[in-house]
């Protein structure tokens, strides 16, 4: 059994959780035409990374969506980090620093 | 090299198996071939097979990192089967069981194709409208479907939970009679067998690392022991699809999942055809040997790490249970799993990718076996014409951006 970190709770068992998606992906600019192979492009097509990647995940007991970045082939978890922001705008709080912030690009 | 036969047995069992060659050589990597082929699996070495058959083309490697059949083909649960919805998906799987159907004589390879019957059974009075909706839609597309009520599954599989207190009451089953089960190896030995018969090169232990484009173009691939040119560049490569698409500069709709299967220690005959509970998000058959061959459900965390997690196993095995109260203290054997390609609408992706010169044979998924002799066949089509079959023209990558999709994993009520 897997145990992931919640930003929230700390670490709990795997199946507490949910995968959500792949992060950093930029919803397309709807104030401008927007084609087909965009809306593909955002809607269906993933990166998929085998070794490092940024996930976006939900911790299903307590609601918190939060940005893991994980190792897709040993499994082993590099950081979490809240997606909500604390009052007053600051960047989560209690995420591990090895993550960006959920506007930041995601890893090559 | 002779062919295989009963008499080729005796003579070689009075001879003290002396005369037995390998079945396939094991050439060195040239500089350039007509067409590369990524991924011997069974699809890869399928389409090689019919590349050299079908359309005389035998200039052709097939490489592969590990060894020959050593990905998802030889790691599933060997359920073959056409029982889907849509009329694109029916004609692409019912080809591939009539291929399967003469595929042992074809190859002069016993793939050991039983066609024991399968069934998918409904445990609620609204599983049972679908399941009648489903076998009339097989039937419209030329696929055999009968639908079991109560009695009729307790016939063929008496030891199926028919208890007052069973979690899930059986109803019925949707039965397709023609479906059943092979020999996962032999179909990739098989067609690794035949095509090298034919001339096609398969060099084992030779990892794709990128691809050569010349002005917008594959003409080739990158590999562990060098550069290799190509007329064409097809891959098979299931869970590493989007690994060698981002070495092309593409990405594709697929996320790659591990999914498990279990085999018990070996029994007494107690099961004669596949079942397959969508409710408990189970199926099991029984091999020649007396295992129990069982599967579920999908590790619900995209990886590629070929283990799978404990909390599946745990839902599969419970949910055997379940079904099959009698196998609750029989011993498990292995526990293994495959990185499995899932694409959004559970159908494969065959035809050219966004790459000009590089074409694509993935998105089976959790089953593609089935699938191995037509994708086999349409992909060879697609390499050696550069264009679709009509079979495999549905099944474009372009159809996520038309919105054409085919969208088995919500009709075909199987559980992945
Ligand atoms: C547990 C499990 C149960 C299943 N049960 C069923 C079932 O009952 N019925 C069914 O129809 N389907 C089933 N499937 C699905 C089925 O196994 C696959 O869809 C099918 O085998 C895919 O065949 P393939 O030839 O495309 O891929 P694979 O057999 O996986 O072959 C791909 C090959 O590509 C090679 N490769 C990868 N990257 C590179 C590289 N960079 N360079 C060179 N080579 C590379 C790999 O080593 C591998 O050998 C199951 C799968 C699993 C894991
Ligand atoms: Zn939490």
């Amino acid at each position: 059994m897997q145990v992931y970190t919640c930003p929230f709770c700390g670490l709990r068992d795997e199946r507490e959780f949910f995968f959500a998606g792949e992060a950093g992906a930029a919803r397309p600019d709807t104030t401008g035409p927007v084609s087909d192979a965009e809306w593909a492009e955002y809607v269906r097509m993933r990166r998929n990374a085998l070794g490092r990647a940024r996930e976006v995940w939900m911790h299903l007991t307590c609601g918190e969506l939060f940005v893991m970045e994980r190792d897709t082939l040993s499994a082993r978890v590099l950081g979490s980090v809240a997606l909500r922001r604390a009052p007053g705008g600051r960047e989560g709080a209690d995420g591990a620093g090895s993550v960006d912030g959920p506007d930041g690009e995601g890893a090559p | 090299m002779g062919g295989y036969s009963a008499l080729r047995l005796l003579r070689e069992g009075l001879r003290d198996q002396r005369g037995w060659r390998p079945a396939w050589r094991s050439p060195k990597l040239r500089k350039a071939y007509d067409i590369v082929i990524v991924g011997a699996g069974g699809h890869g070495l399928a389409t090689a097979y019919y590349l050299a058959r079908n359309h005389g083309i035998t200039d052709v490697a097939v490489l592969e990192k590990g060894w020959l059949g050593g990905g998802n083909t030889g790691r599933n649960t060997t359920v073959i089967r056409s029982n889907y919805y849509y009329p694109e998906s029916c004609a692409l799987y019912d080809l591939s069981l009539r291929l399967y159907e003469g595929l042992s004589r074809e190859l002069n390879y016993n793939v050991m194709f039983s066609r024991r019957g399968m069934m998918i059974l409904h445990h609620s009075e609204h599983e049972r409208e679908i399941a009648a909706r489903t076998v009339n839609a097989m039937r419209l597309n030329g696929v055999d479907a009968e639908l079991l009520d109560r009695d009729e599954v307790r016939a063929r599989a008496p030891l199926l939970n028919f208890g007052e207190d069973a979690r899930h009451p059986i109803l019925g089953a949707v039965w397709q009679e023609r479906a059943g089960t092979g020999r996962h190896d032999a179909v990739a030995w098989g067609y690794a067998r035949a095509a090298d018969r034919l001339g096609v090169e398969i060099v084992q232990n030779c990892e794709v690392t990128g691809f050569i484009v010349e002005g917008g173009t594959c003409k080739g691939v990158e590999t562990s022991l060098g550069p290799v040119r190509a007329g064409r560049v097809g891959m098979a490569v299931a869970g590493h699809s989007s690994h060698l698409a981002a070495m092309a500069g593409f990405r594709l709709p697929l996320t790659s999942y591990a999914l498990q299967a279990f085999v018990s220690e070996p029994l007494k005959p107690m099961l004669d055809c596949v079942v397959a509970s969508p409710a408990h998000g189970v199926y099991i058959s029984q091999s020649d040997k007396g295992g129990l061959v069982m599967g579920g459900a999908l590790d619900r965390v995209p990886t590629y790490g070929q283990r799978g997690n404990l909390p599946v196993q745990e839902d599969v095995l419970g949910g055997l249970v379940d079904c099959f109260p009698a196998i609750a203290r029989v011993g498990l054997l292995r526990q293994w799993a495959g990185i499995v390609d899932v694409s959004p609408d559970s159908s494969p992706i065959l035809g050219p990718s966004p790459l000009p010169g590089l074409y694509l044979n993935c998105g089976w998924g959790t089953g593609g076996f089935k699938a191995i002799p037509a994708g086999g066949l349409l992909f060879a089509h697609i390499l050696a014409q550069g264009a679709h079959h009509p079979i495999s023209a549905p099944f474009d990558l372009t159809r996520f951006e038309r919105g054409r999709l085919i969208d088995e994993g919500a009709a075909s009520g199987i559980a992945h």
